[in-house]
């Protein structure tokens, strides 16, 4: 899923402070799994805001709204009418959802509460790991289902480097060098001879990424331009 | 006689390594350089060494040229892309610089500029690919050089990695350096000649030259903020001490190092020592050792 964080109250105060409506709008997909951007953290933030602006004097209307998915035209959709009786709408969704928001709703500003910070996982001690780079040419496969591109902080994937100390890595004490916990996988797996073979030239990729799905854009118009 | 035919001529081969400063003081460096000429068949000249910025390796490298010095120009991938790594390793060539060493280069966050990018575009193994690639007149792309270099490729192999599958997948991506091309290494520090021993057993069928690391300890202080913080490399107990006790740290440092180069001439092909600031003292080292 992709992870963010809220970012600091004070600053999500500052960006809002010139407007009166605000629209604190969750998303019910990743950022609620990992407690971001879901219906309790808009209750909660929109809560805040709320008293926050009463208690300097400044009363603001703020209204709340969960889509199930941001990053959907047609769940923005949803929310475009009553969006447009807001000065401002304040997006807890992911970046992406930010982005759909003010591509769907041209006429008001959208604000982002959160930080996007990466694609992870949840472990049971309630961290969420980045574990996938979006590099665009998986090799989990030779790997044991463990992404050195994104694991490891130098992202080398024909080897470790030579600076882990006792199964840590040198970047990040905390964290285990990832190039031990792929070795101990493949081993398990008996499949170490995988590693012999792990070389590769990694490609980088141009931004912005498009994937393009030929039997939908067929049925529809093309994106429109600026 | 140069670096490469000083490994092709079977002899014990002994390098040193200097470390550019931070500024464009080099008189320093070049006096340490002078010292030791005589006595070594190559001198490393590091390449911003734990990521802190300094002055770069290749101008160093080519001074050394200059005077006479066959320097290993060490190369990392920290901080440059493939494009920036390849106009180098032409960069050096033209300026006479004739071996390389290929490393992947030590995290940016563990520098004076921790905040900086890293690039990391290519590795050790990849880095050794694109010199092979230029030796053979073809860039990266597959493009055509007018001009090919005719570099002496060597890599970096932790002996000392310090859980089993750590330095087992030492030995696998040794096995990788020498298919991308290359032709001798260089060792972190080693001071257990029992465990070198075992690994130098286990790489044999490589055939390809190892120069055991040799780093002069300074104090016993030194030798433990090593153990602590320095991967690969392990000081034993009784050496501490002996730094610990001995009157004249100097003598005992020289001691100890000669002792360990001694002992690696029935082991590998060669040392490299690593004086960290001491280079002075190389010359005294070799004397003691019988080089």
């Amino acid at each position: 899923m992709v992870i963010a964080e809220i970012k600091p109250f004070e600053e999500i105060k500052n960006l809002l402070k010139k407007y009166k409506k605000i629209l604190v709008a969750g998303c019910g997909s990743c950022v609620t799994v990992c407690l971001s951007g879901g219906k309790k953290q808009v209750e909660l933030l929109a809560s805040a805001l709320r008293t926050a602006r009463k208690i300097e004097g400044d009363d603001a209307v703020v209204g709340e709204k969960v889509i199930p998915r941001q990053c959907e035209p047609k769940f923005v959709d949803q929310i475009k009418d009553e969006a447009s009786q807001y000065d401002a709408i304040l997006s807890m969704g992911c970046g992406a959802g930010v982005q759909e928001i003010a591509d769907r709703i041209e006429n008001i500003p959208v604000l982002p509460a959160l930080n996007t910070t990466f694609i992870g996982m949840a472990d049971e001690q309630g961290q969420y790991l980045e574990v996938c780079a979006a590099c665009g040419d998986c090799i989990l496969s030779m790997t044991g289902g463990i992404c050195p591109v994104t694991r490891c902080a130098k992202g080398l994937i024909s080897g470790p480097c030579g600076g882990s100390q006792g199964g840590l890595c040198e970047v990040s004490k905390n964290n285990p060098c990832v190039w031990q916990m792929i070795y101990a996988r493949l081993t398990k797996l008996n499949m170490l001879h995988l590693l012999k073979g792990m070389y590769r030239q990694q490609t980088r990729t141009v931004h912005p990424r498009k994937m393009v799905r030929e039997e939908l854009t067929s049925k529809k118009e093309p994106t429109k331009g600026v | 006689m140069g670096f490469r035919e000083a490994l092709s001529s079977g002899k014990f081969v002994i390098t040193a390594e200097v470390g550019p400063v931070k500024g464009t003081e080099t008189e320093g460096l070049l006096e340490d350089a002078e010292l030791i000429k005589e006595k070594v068949d190559a001198v490393n000249v590091t390449d911003l060494q734990s990521s802190v910025m300094r002055l770069g390796s290749m101008a160093v490298c080519h001074l050394l040229v200059d005077r006479g010095i066959d320097p290993v120009f060490q190369l990392t991938c920290r901080d440059r892309n493939r494009l920036a790594l390849q106009s180098d390793l032409l960069s050096a060539w033209v300026l006479g610089i004739r071996n390389v060493l290929a490393l992947t280069g030590d995290h940016p966050t563990l520098g004076d500029h921790p905040d900086a990018m890293p690039v990391f575009d290519l590795d050790s193994v990849s880095l050794l690919r694109a010199i092979s690639r230029l030796n053979e007149g073809f860039d990266l792309a597959g493009n055509q050089l007018k001009g090919a270099p005719a570099f002496f490729p060597g890599a970096v192999v932790n002996p000392g990695a310090d859980t089993e599958a750590a330095l087992e997948m030492q030995i696998i991506k040794m096995g990788k350096k020498i298919e991308a091309g290359a032709k001798f290494f260089q060792t972190q520090g080693i001071y257990d000649l029992d465990l070198f021993e075992k690994f130098m057993k286990r790489v044999e069928g490589f055939n390809t030259p190892v120069l055991g690391g040799i780093i002069l300890l300074k104090s016993a202080g030194m030798a433990r903020f090593m153990n602590k913080n320095v991967a690969g490399v392990f000081v034993p107990e009784p050496l501490i001490k002996e730094m610990e006790e001995t009157k004249d740290k100097v003598k005992t440092s020289v001691k100890i190092a000669a002792e360990l180069v001694k002992g690696m001439k029935d082991l590998c092909q060669g040392v490299h020592i690593m004086a960290i600031g001491w280079e002075k003292r190389v010359p005294m080292v070799l004397d003691e050792a019988g080089l």
